[in-house]
């Protein structure tokens, strides 16, 4: 197998998702068939190959330096699932 | 002529509202009316937006009345559930989004909103758009309308049966690696992903931002043109937009194909088609060639490699747009947080299901110090390469054709136990995302009562030649006419 129950738990947390021991050694199994079918992209030359990240090579756009963008918080904040004050809620992070 | 509207193409739809043979209240109730009788089997639609819908029918008739009205008004449509609709859950299928309103709309809403269409609903979808069966859904899986013991496809699943199943004469979805084309192909309907850069991605939900397109699924190729004709163009809320003039899509679709060289990779036809498929898309190949067409073979050497190229770069590109999901700002948020990152880690598992939660492992890892090099940027390599085999091809040829899907529609659960298999049904279209070109799929006839689809490839912002072959073949073969059971009254 190409890959580690250990990486993929650094890797989950990484990525911010929960990985229980008992749900570790399925999602596992399936990340390395995974991992095992892309690494199959190493059998192909790619020397010297420039990296494509948009299909037709796009560069980044550059706009006039205006303000376009109205005061938004009110209806951001609606959607939030806790606010207050005028502020998103998250948990305690310094105490 | 009341029950002639289900399963109408828009065009036939519109020339009747045009002509004042039907009002768009009597042509949405009936649709809203199809949809209830039917959508507990087929599950294609996550919301029926009943009241907004007739608000809408009423305002178009009030409109046409008055003498001067919007191109498309009262044309009803339904909406993939991961294009964002002001104050109407947008859920992408997921837990994550399933309370979540938008504040704003999609540009592709708004413009075909503009353009007079009445939203009755949102389709039902895989999860965050990633699957080829629609069955990764948090609502559950959506069913074919020509066999409700098989799936749809997928991602755009629900659009595609909802339009087969007659539930609106079109509806949107979106293509990240053959998400409009393979559910189109299994649902007997016509599909069309536009050249990368097209239509605006603004308001869809991102998944894969350097594939992500958006798209028609109709009922033919000229209501695909119609739809384009809306939605395509330059936006300012989307960067990755072309600057390149759109021409009038419907204009010179039944302009002759004579002469026009048609390409046929060998790699389309090998051992991962189903043999009755191939059957099919060879009969449907030679009738393009009936009508003046030149076939030449052709070699896309990296076709096969794509799949592995396509399982980085999307599961990297999406690890990284669902970062945003973190029970914060908006989505899914866990009870009782301990702390910040037990509120990030619990939202985000409880909200994504299983095969978003591997995409963004298999990402996350792609895109990790020490794995970069050897996966992401590999994979970007190969893109360039699988870029270069499609410029070469089209060097000597207009447009490619081959099939959109490797099989038919295949049963529930048939495919969804073993990621590799399921990611095995986009191996003729993912290429085409990869390298950002235009692909269409239409119906090429059945095998075993089952629809198979044709695709049609062309050069980057080329859609007219796509379009004007798919139309001459629409012309001279009435597969996309053929109605699935649930509209001719065969079932239920």
């Amino acid at each position: 197998m190409s890959v580690t129950p250990e990486v993929v738990s650094q890797v989950a947390a990484l990525a911010r998702l929960d990985m229980t021991d008992a749900d570790l050694p399925a999602v596992t199994e399936r990340f390395a068939r995974v991992l095992d079918m892309v690494a199959s992209l190493h059998t192909i030359p790619t020397d010297g190959v420039m990296p494509m990240s948009n299909p037709h090579d796009m560069v980044q756009r550059l706009r006039d330096d205006i303000v376009t963008e109205t005061d938004q918080r009110e209806t951001l904040l609606a959607v939030a699932p806790q606010s207050e004050a005028g502020y998103f809620l998250v948990p305690k992070v310094i105490d | 002529m009341m029950q002639n509207v289900i399963g109408a193409s828009a065009k036939t739809l519109l020339s009747l509202l045009d002509r004042g043979e039907i009002s768009a209240v009597e042509l949405v109730t009936e649709h809203l009316q199809h949809i209830r009788r039917h959508n507990s089997v087929l599950n294609a639609v996550t919301e029926i937006l009943d009241e907004s819908a007739l608000a809408a029918a009423r305002a178009a008739d009030a409109q046409r009345a008055s003498g001067e009205h919007k191109p498309l008004a009262g044309l009803p449509l339904l909406h993939k559930d991961n294009f964002c609709t002001r104050n109407i859950t947008t859920s992408c299928a997921s837990k994550m989004l399933a309370d979540f309103k938008p504040p704003y709309d999609a540009t592709v809403v708004s413009h075909l909103h503009t353009a007079g269409t009445v939203t009755l609903g949102k389709c039902n979808m895989d999860e965050f758009a990633m699957g080829s069966s629609t069955e990764s859904s948090f609502y559950g899986p959506c069913k074919n309308p020509w066999d409700v013991t098989r799936v749809p496809g997928g991602s755009s699943g629900g659009s595609a049966a909802a339009v087969a199943a007659g539930f609106a004469p079109w509806a949107t979805g979106t293509d990240t690696g053959g998400s409009i084309r393979q559910p189109a192909s299994l649902c007997g309907v016509t599909g069309l992903k536009p050249t990368y850069g097209r239509v605006s991605r603004y308001g869809i939900v991102a998944f894969a931002s350097s594939l992500d397109q958006a798209g028609p699924i109709a009922r033919s190729v000229e209501d695909c043109a119609m739809m384009l004709n809306h939605i395509a163009g330059e936006d300012p809320l989307d960067a990755t937009t072309a600057a390149i003039d759109c021409p009038d899509f419907t204009h010179g679709l039944s302009d002759d194909i004579n002469g026009l060289r048609i390409g046929l990779p060998r790699q389309y036809f090998g051992s991962h088609l189903d043999p009755a498929v191939a059957v099919l898309v060879h009969a449907a190949i030679a009738e393009l060639e009936a009508a003046g067409a030149i076939l030449v073979d052709i070699d896309l050497p990296l076709t096969h490699d794509a799949i592995a190229t396509y399982y980085v770069i999307a599961p990297a590109e999406a690890s990284a747009n669902l970062a945003r999901y973190d029970g914060v700002r908006f989505g899914h948020r866990c009870a009782d947080p301990a702390d910040l990152q037990d509120l990030y880690q619990r939202s985000r598992s409880e909200g994504f299901g299983e095969e978003v939660q591997r995409r963004i492992l298999v990402g996350t890892y792609a895109l990790s110090a020490g794995s970069y090099e050897a996966y992401f940027k590999k994979a970007q390599q190969v893109r360039r390469l699988i870029r270069a085999d499609f410029d070469r091809a089209f060097e000597s040829i207009d447009l490619i054709a081959g099939p959109a899907a490797p099989s038919v529609a295949f049963t529930l659960g048939a495919k969804n136990q073993d990621p590799l298999t399921m990611y095995m049904e986009d191996v003729f279209t993912l290429s085409v995302n990869l390298a950002g070109l235009p692909g269409l799929s239409l119906p090429a006839g059945f095998t075993e009562k089952l629809p198979v689809g044709l695709q049609l490839i062309g050069r980057a912002f080329d859609e007219a030649t796509v379009l004007r072959a798919g139309h001459r073949y629409q012309m001279m073969t009435d597969w996309h006419q053929h109605r699935a059971p649930m509209i001719s009254g065969v079932s239920s």
